[in-house]
C-alpha cells in the first residue's frame, strides 16, 4: 500500500469504505433495521452517485460546466427500460439486464458524443445554457413519444395513443406523459455498489492515463495545450463522452429500479441536474470519492429531516448556502486558516495524536 | 388574423421574458455570476401584489409599488447575505449559492402559501381593444405588456448611458479592479444592480401572472430558466440583447405552440437557441472577447 501513488491509495480507501457501508447496509436489512424507506434509496443513492461521477469528470477535469447531465440519465433511462420492457418474455433475465445496460450506456454515449461536437466549439456559461437546453429538449421529446407494440411490430407516434392503432392486446411500450411503465426491476443493491465502486476504478484510470493529462492540459491552458500539438477536440470529446457514459449507467439502474418511468422536471430535467451539480460541487471538483459522499450525505439528508416535515427542504437549503460560504468564501476561509480549522489542520492534529499514542 | 393574434400574444409573453432577462443581464455584466434565484423573486414578487390586492384591498398600482420595494430590498439583502461573501470564489461556487437561496426562497413560499396554487386576479382591468370589424382582439394585458417593458428597457438604457450611477456600472461591468482606481465603490454599484434587477422581478411577476393567473411556489422557476435563456440568446450582458432575445423567444414560443406542437413547444424554442448560439457564439448581440496569450 505504501508503494501506490496517493491517488491510488485514495481509490482504495473510498472502495473499501463503499463495501464496509454495502455489507453493514446488508446486514442491517437482512436483520429488517432498516426502515423501507431508507432500504427503497440505497439504489438511487447509487444511481446519483453514479451521475455525480460522470459529471465530475466533465466538471473537474473537462473543466466545462454541463447543466445536462440528467439529459444523459434520462437516455440511458429510457433506453435500457425500452429495451426490457420490449424483450420481456423473450430473453432471460439476466442477460437482458447486461445487455440493457450496455445499450443505456451506449445510448448515453451516443448522445454525449453527437451533443459535444457542436457544443464544445462553445465555452463557459454558453456552453452550460447549451447543454442545460439539451437536457430539456431530451426531456420534452420523450414526453410526446408513444410507442407501442403488437403482432405487426412495432409502432410509433408523436402524436397520442389512439394514432398508433395498436391491435387490440398490443402493448404499449412508452406512453407519452406517462412513461414506461412495468419496467423489470432487477437494479438490486448489489449491482448498483458494484457499477459504482466500477465507474470510479474507470474514471481514476482514465485521469491518470495519457489520454486524461492531455484533457487536464487543456483545461489548464487550452492555448498552452494547443501549442505543443494536443487534437483538444478529440480530448475534449473523448471525455465528455465517458462523462454522458457513466451519467447513462445511472440512468439505467435508476430505471429498473422503479415501476413506472416518467420524464419530469423533477426526476429529468434541469432541476435533477442542478441537484447532481451541488453534489459534484459540494463533493469537490475533481474529487470522484467526494462526489459519492455528498450525493449519499446529501440524499439522506432531506429523508433523516423527514421528523420536521414541511421545514426539512427549508432547512437543506440553508445547509446548502451555510456549507458553500463555509468551504468558498475567502473571509471564511481565512479566518478558517487563522484559527486551525481547515481540513489539512484538523486531519494534521489526528495524525499527531496517533503518532503521540 | 390568427397570426396576428399569436404575433401580438408572443411579442407579450416575450416582454415579461424581456423584463426578466434584464435583471439577469445586468447582474450578469457586472458581477459575471449567474444568478438563479432571480425567477424566483418573480414568485415572491407576484404573490407579493395578490396579497396585497386580496388581503388589504389595496389598487392594483399600489400593491405593485409595494412589491416593487419589497423585492428591491430582497435583492439587496440576498447578496448580501449570500454572493457578497463569495466575490472572490470561484464562478461554481456562487452558482451553487444562487441554487441555495432559490430553493430557500421556493421552500419558504411553499411554507407560508402552501402548494395549492392560488388564482391571481389580473392587475390590469382594461378589456383592450378590437380591430378589424373585432376579428382580432388585443388583450389590455398585452397592450401594457408591451408598453411597460419598452419604457423600463428605454429608462434603463437611458440610465446606464447618462447617469453617474449607470456609468459606474458600465465601468465595473468592464473591470472591477480598474474601476476601484477611479474611485468607483464597487459594493455599492453592485448592490444597486441588484436591486435594480429584483424591482423588475416584481413587476414581471405582476405582468406574467396576470397573463397567466396560476401562482404556485414554482411559478417562477420554468420562465426564469426561459428568461436566463433570452438572455443568452440576445448576448448576455447586453441591454437591447436582453429585449431582442425575450421577445424573440416569447413569439417563438407561441408560435411553435400554435402552428406545431404544444408539448414540444419548449424544446422548439431550446433548438432555436442552439442553433443561433453555434452560429454566432455570443448571441446575437453579444461582443466577442478575444483571449489574450
Amino acid at each position: 500500500m505504501k508503494n501506490l501513488n496517493k491517488s491510488t491509495q485514495k481509490l482504495i480507501t473510498t472502495i473499501l469504505t463503499i463495501f464496509v457501508l454495502y455489507i453493514v447496509m446488508q446486514v442491517m436489512e437482512q436483520t429488517g433495521n432498516l426502515s423501507s424507506l431508507m432500504s427503497g434509496l440505497l439504489v438511487p443513492v447509487c444511481a446519483y452517485s453514479l451521475v455525480a461521477v460522470g459529471l465530475n469528470l466533465c466538471v473537474g477535469y473537462l473543466g466545462e460546466l454541463s447543466l445536462g447531465h440528467a439529459g444523459f440519465m434520462c437516455v440511458g433511462a429510457f433506453t435500457s427500460a425500452f429495451f426490457s420492457k420490449t424483450f420481456q418474455g423473450t430473453i432471460p433475465d439476466v442477460p437482458r439486464f447486461i445487455l440493457a445496460l450496455v445499450i443505456g450506456t451506449l445510448a448515453a454515449a451516443l448522445f454525449g458524443f453527437l451533443i459535444a461536437i457542436p457544443v464544445l466549439r462553445l465555452s463557459g456559461d454558453y456552453l452550460a445554457i447549451v447543454t442545460l437546453a439539451f437536457g430539456e429538449i431530451i426531456k420534452n421529446v420523450i414526453n410526446v413519444l408513444y410507442i407501442g407494440m403488437d403482432g405487426n411490430g412495432i409502432h410509433f407516434s408523436m402524436k397520442d395513443m389512439m394514432s398508433l392503432g395498436l391491435e387490440p392486446g398490443g402493448t404499449m411500450l412508452i406512453n407519452g406523459p406517462q412513461g414506461i411503465t412495468g419496467t423489470p426491476r432487477q437494479s438490486t443493491f448489489t449491482i448498483a455498489v458494484l457499477l459504482l465502486i466500477l465507474s470510479l476504478i474507470i474514471t481514476h484510470n482514465f485521469v491518470n492515463s495519457r489520454t486524461g493529462r492531455a484533457v487536464k492540459a487543456i483545461r489548464d491552458n487550452q492555448i498552452a495545450a494547443e501549442t505543443v500539438g494536443l487534437p483538444i477536440t478529440k480530448y475534449k470529446l473523448v471525455a465528455f463522452t465517458i462523462s454522458a457514459a457513466i451519467a447513462g449507467v445511472g440512468g439505467v439502474l435508476y430505471a429498473h429500479n422503479i415501476n413506472s418511468l416518467t420524464a419530469t422536471t423533477n426526476n429529468f430535467g434541469y432541476n435533477m441536474s442542478i441537484m447532481i451539480l451541488v453534489y459534484v460541487v459540494l463533493g469537490g471538483i475533481g474529487n470522484f470519492s467526494g462526489s459519492v459522499v455528498a450525493a449519499v450525505v446529501l440524499t439522506l439528508l432531506p429523508e433523516l429531516l423527514r421528523g420536521l416535515s414541511n421545514y426539512r427542504m427549508l432547512i437543506y437549503s440553508i445547509v446548502l448556502i451555510a456549507l458553500m460560504l463555509f468551504n468558498w468564501a475567502p473571509g471564511i476561509l481565512k479566518f478558517r486558516e487563522e484559527h486551525g480549522l481547515t481540513g489539512a489542520a484538523i486531519i494534521g492534529k489526528f495524525k499527531k495524536n496517533k503518532e503521540v499514542q | 388574423m390568427g397570426f396576428l393574434t399569436y404575433l401580438i400574444n408572443g411579442l407579450s409573453l416575450g416582454s415579461v421574458y424581456a423584463i426578466i432577462a434584464l435583471g439577469y443581464t445586468m447582474v450578469y455584466g457586472i458581477a459575471k455570476m449567474l444568478n438563479f434565484a432571480h425567477g424566483d423573486v418573480i414568485m415572491v414578487g407576484a404573490y407579493l401584489v395578490f396579497m396585497c390586492m386580496s388581503n388589504t384591498g389595496s389598487p392594483a398600482i399600489v400593491s405593485i409599488v409595494i412589491s416593487i420595494v419589497c423585492c428591491t430590498a430582497l435583492g439587496m439583502i440576498i447578496e448580501k447575505i449570500a454572493y457578497k461573501p463569495l466575490r472572490r470564489a470561484t464562478n461554481l461556487a456562487v452558482l451553487i449559492t444562487a441554487i441555495g437561496v432559490s430553493y430557500f426562497l421556493q421552500n419558504m413560499a411553499l411554507l407560508i402559501f402552501g402548494s395549492n396554487p392560488v388564482s391571481f386576479t389580473s392587475v390590469i382591468k382594461w378589456q383592450g381593444i378590437a380591430l378589424a370589424g373585432g376579428q382580432l382582439k388585443i388583450t389590455g394585458n398585452a397592450i401594457i405588456t408591451i408598453i411597460t417593458c419598452l419604457i423600463i428597457m428605454f429608462a434603463l438604457m437611458w440610465f446606464v448611458k447618462n447617469t453617474k450611477p449607470g456609468q459606474a456600472m458600465r465601468a465595473v461591468s468592464e473591470d472591477k479592479d480598474a474601476a476601484v482606481l477611479m474611485g468607483i465603490n464597487v459594493n455599492a454599484t453592485i448592490s444597486l444592480t441588484f436591486a435594480i434587477g429584483s424591482g423588475l422581478a416584481a413587476i414581471a411577476g405582476a405582468l406574467l401572472c396576470s397573463s397567466y393567473p396560476s401562482l404556485t411556489p414554482y411559478t417562477g422557476s420554468m420562465p426564469g430558466i426561459k428568461a436566463f435563456t433570452a438572455a443568452v440568446f440576445g448576448g448576455i450582458g447586453s441591454i437591447p440583447g436582453a429585449l431582442i432575445g425575450g421577445l424573440l423567444l416569447g413569439i417563438i414560443e407561441i408560435l411553435a405552440k400554435a402552428y406545431i406542437s404544444s408539448q414540444l413547444a419548449d424544446a422548439i424554442v431550446f433548438a432555436v437557441l442552439i442553433i443561433v448560439l453555434l452560429v454566432k457564439p455570443t448571441g446575437i448581440l453579444g461582443k466577442q472577447i478575444k483571449e489574450k496569450v
